[in-house]
């Protein structure tokens, strides 16, 4: 196996047109597993973490540009009045050591379905800043997932960075797993409320064979939102559209039976989730003190 | 064109330089161990779940399993060797001493290196997952067991150490211990005397 250690961003695009096979690696807490266990051997592994700026980010006036190394501890730290749907999911991710390596970077190189960021990428909106020596294109992140542990990306393009639009209104994120730490999304959900659109957008983790929106979901809201004019009268929303909600949250999911749960279950825990969530975000946005929890 | 797979590496390890030939595939828990003799570094599981082979890389807490040692060139890396000054030992250690923060002692180095750094990183405010309110404007909420146990949630003990190891955590970092006392349910008594 050979090691490629890129001391520059130029460098790493170069090595990695040169050597379309080899397998990024920044935190390693993916990678690192699969070379431990024999599960892949690649033979090259480009190591990123000499590249100052992939751990850089900018806070721009709508977008944060979260560079692709940035650990989950930074973004919980630093970034978590911006990000904030971010942040939550950032605090389930593995355990503290792990989240000191782990960045969105990875989980999106690694596109697993169960990504703990994935979701609050989605309700946020994300574009993904793909680069190769050919030249940068910025893919919208529902469109950056193409199946199982799979992404876009060409076999020369590394992910610079992410482009996360900064939150105006609350956010949440909610993951069912057996306990708090060490574990793999049984199944996750994130939510956010964009008042300044007057839309809600939503991220189903580890229930379809990629990440998704619940779109039929979101419209319905949207338009349950409108018609009862509650982005202006901040009434509660009637338990009846909350159900329906949920309803559809569990709709849009197309999960498996496995080692973690079935789908059936998966199904249910999406719809409370959904619910939950969606009475957490609404009370904040009605200015109750209800402080920003987790699940 | 022909690979490498291997290279010579200077590793940084408790204030020493140590220079090595590795493979390229060494993870830097088994560089400490198997190549350096240092062997308090324990390994669990090899793949960052258990948090025995926890060490500190540049003052922050790393699974030694999940690094590779080449990549770990150039770091500061501290493993529990490194922290007793001669016969005096860190004060996370004494207080795990005199509180029997273990049992087997087996995952006793990952937990004292996570220790080191749950203090240090809540001094310095980070929030944990159980902090309730992590508004940016909340502010960071005392070392309490609740916050102890999810910032120690990283390193398993299969001896079931815990009670002992959050109390051994809460004096290290000078936390009140009836504070930081785990809140357990009073089995079968209440205040008032009836069954719970």
């Amino acid at each position: 196996m050979d090691f490629l250690r890129p001391a520059s961003w130029e460098e790493a695009l170069a090595a990695k047109a040169e050597h379309p096979t080899a397998v990024p690696i920044a935190g390693g807490t993916d990678v690192m597993v699969e070379i431990n266990f024999d599960h892949r051997r690649p033979d090259v592994l480009l190591d990123l973490n000499r590249i100052g700026e992939l751990q850089e980010w900018e806070v721009g006036e709508e977008t944060v540009r979260l560079g692709a190394s940035v650990p989950y501890t930074r973004i919980i730290e630093r970034l978590r009045g911006e990000l904030p749907g971010l942040a939550l999911a950032g605090h389930t991710v593995g355990s503290p050591q792990i989240r000191n390596r782990g960045s969105v970077g990875g989980n999106l190189g690694a596109a697993s379905p169960a990504g703990d960021s994935h979701p609050a990428l989605l309700a946020a909106g994300a574009e993904v800043e793909a680069v190769s020596v050919r030249g940068t294109r910025m893919i919208p992140v529902e469109e950056f997932y193409t199946g199982v542990k799979r992404n876009c990306l060409e076999a020369d393009e590394l992910i610079r960075a992410v482009h996360i639009k900064k939150a105006d209104g609350p956010q949440q994120f909610s993951k069912v797993g057996t306990r708090n730490a060490m574990v793999i999304a049984v199944c996750a959900f994130g939510l956010a409320l964009h008042p300044e659109t007057r839309t809600v957008k939503t991220g189903i983790g580890s229930a379809a064979p990629t990440p998704i929106r619940a779109r039929a979901a979101e419209e319905f809201l949207n338009a349950a939102l409108e018609e009862a004019g509650l982005w202006d009268n901040g009434r509660i929303i009637p338990p009846s559209v909350a159900r329906q909600f949920a309803e559809l949250v569990s709709g849009a999911a197309n999960p498996i039976d496995d080692v973690r749960g079935s789908a059936a279950y998966r199904r249910h825990a999406l719809g409370v989730m959904a619910r939950r969530t969606l009475g957490w975000t609404w009370d904040e946005y009605r200015g109750n003190e209800r402080s920003a929890r987790c699940a | 064109m022909a690979q490498s797979t291997s290279s010579v590496i200077t590793l940084n390890v408790n204030g020493e330089k140590r220079t090595l030939p590795v493979d390229h595939r060494t993870t830097l828990l088994d560089a400490l161990r198997e190549r350096l003799d240092l062997t308090g570094t324990k390994k669990g599981c090899d793949q960052g779940q258990c948090g025995a082979c926890t060490v500190l890389i540049d003052g922050r807490r790393a699974v030694s399993c999940l690094q590779l040692a080449v990549a770990a060139e150039g770091r500061e890396i501290t493993t529990i060797e490194g922290l007793a000054d001669g016969d005096q030992l860190h004060p996370v250690q004494q207080a795990f001493l005199d509180l029997d923060g273990f049992q087997c002692g087996y995952c006793t180095p990952g937990q004292i290196c996570s220790a080191l750094a749950v203090i240090e990183e809540h001094a310095a405010g980070w929030p944990s997952a159980a902090t309730t309110d992590v508004r940016p404007e909340a502010g960071v909420p005392p070392l309490t067991a609740d916050e102890i146990r999810e910032r120690m949630s990283g390193n398993l003990c299969r001896c079931g150490a815990y009670v002992s190891i959050v109390q051994a955590v809460a004096r290290a970092a000078g936390v009140e211990t009836a504070q930081a006392a785990p809140a357990l349910p009073q089995q079968g008594r209440t205040e008032e005397g009836t069954a719970a």
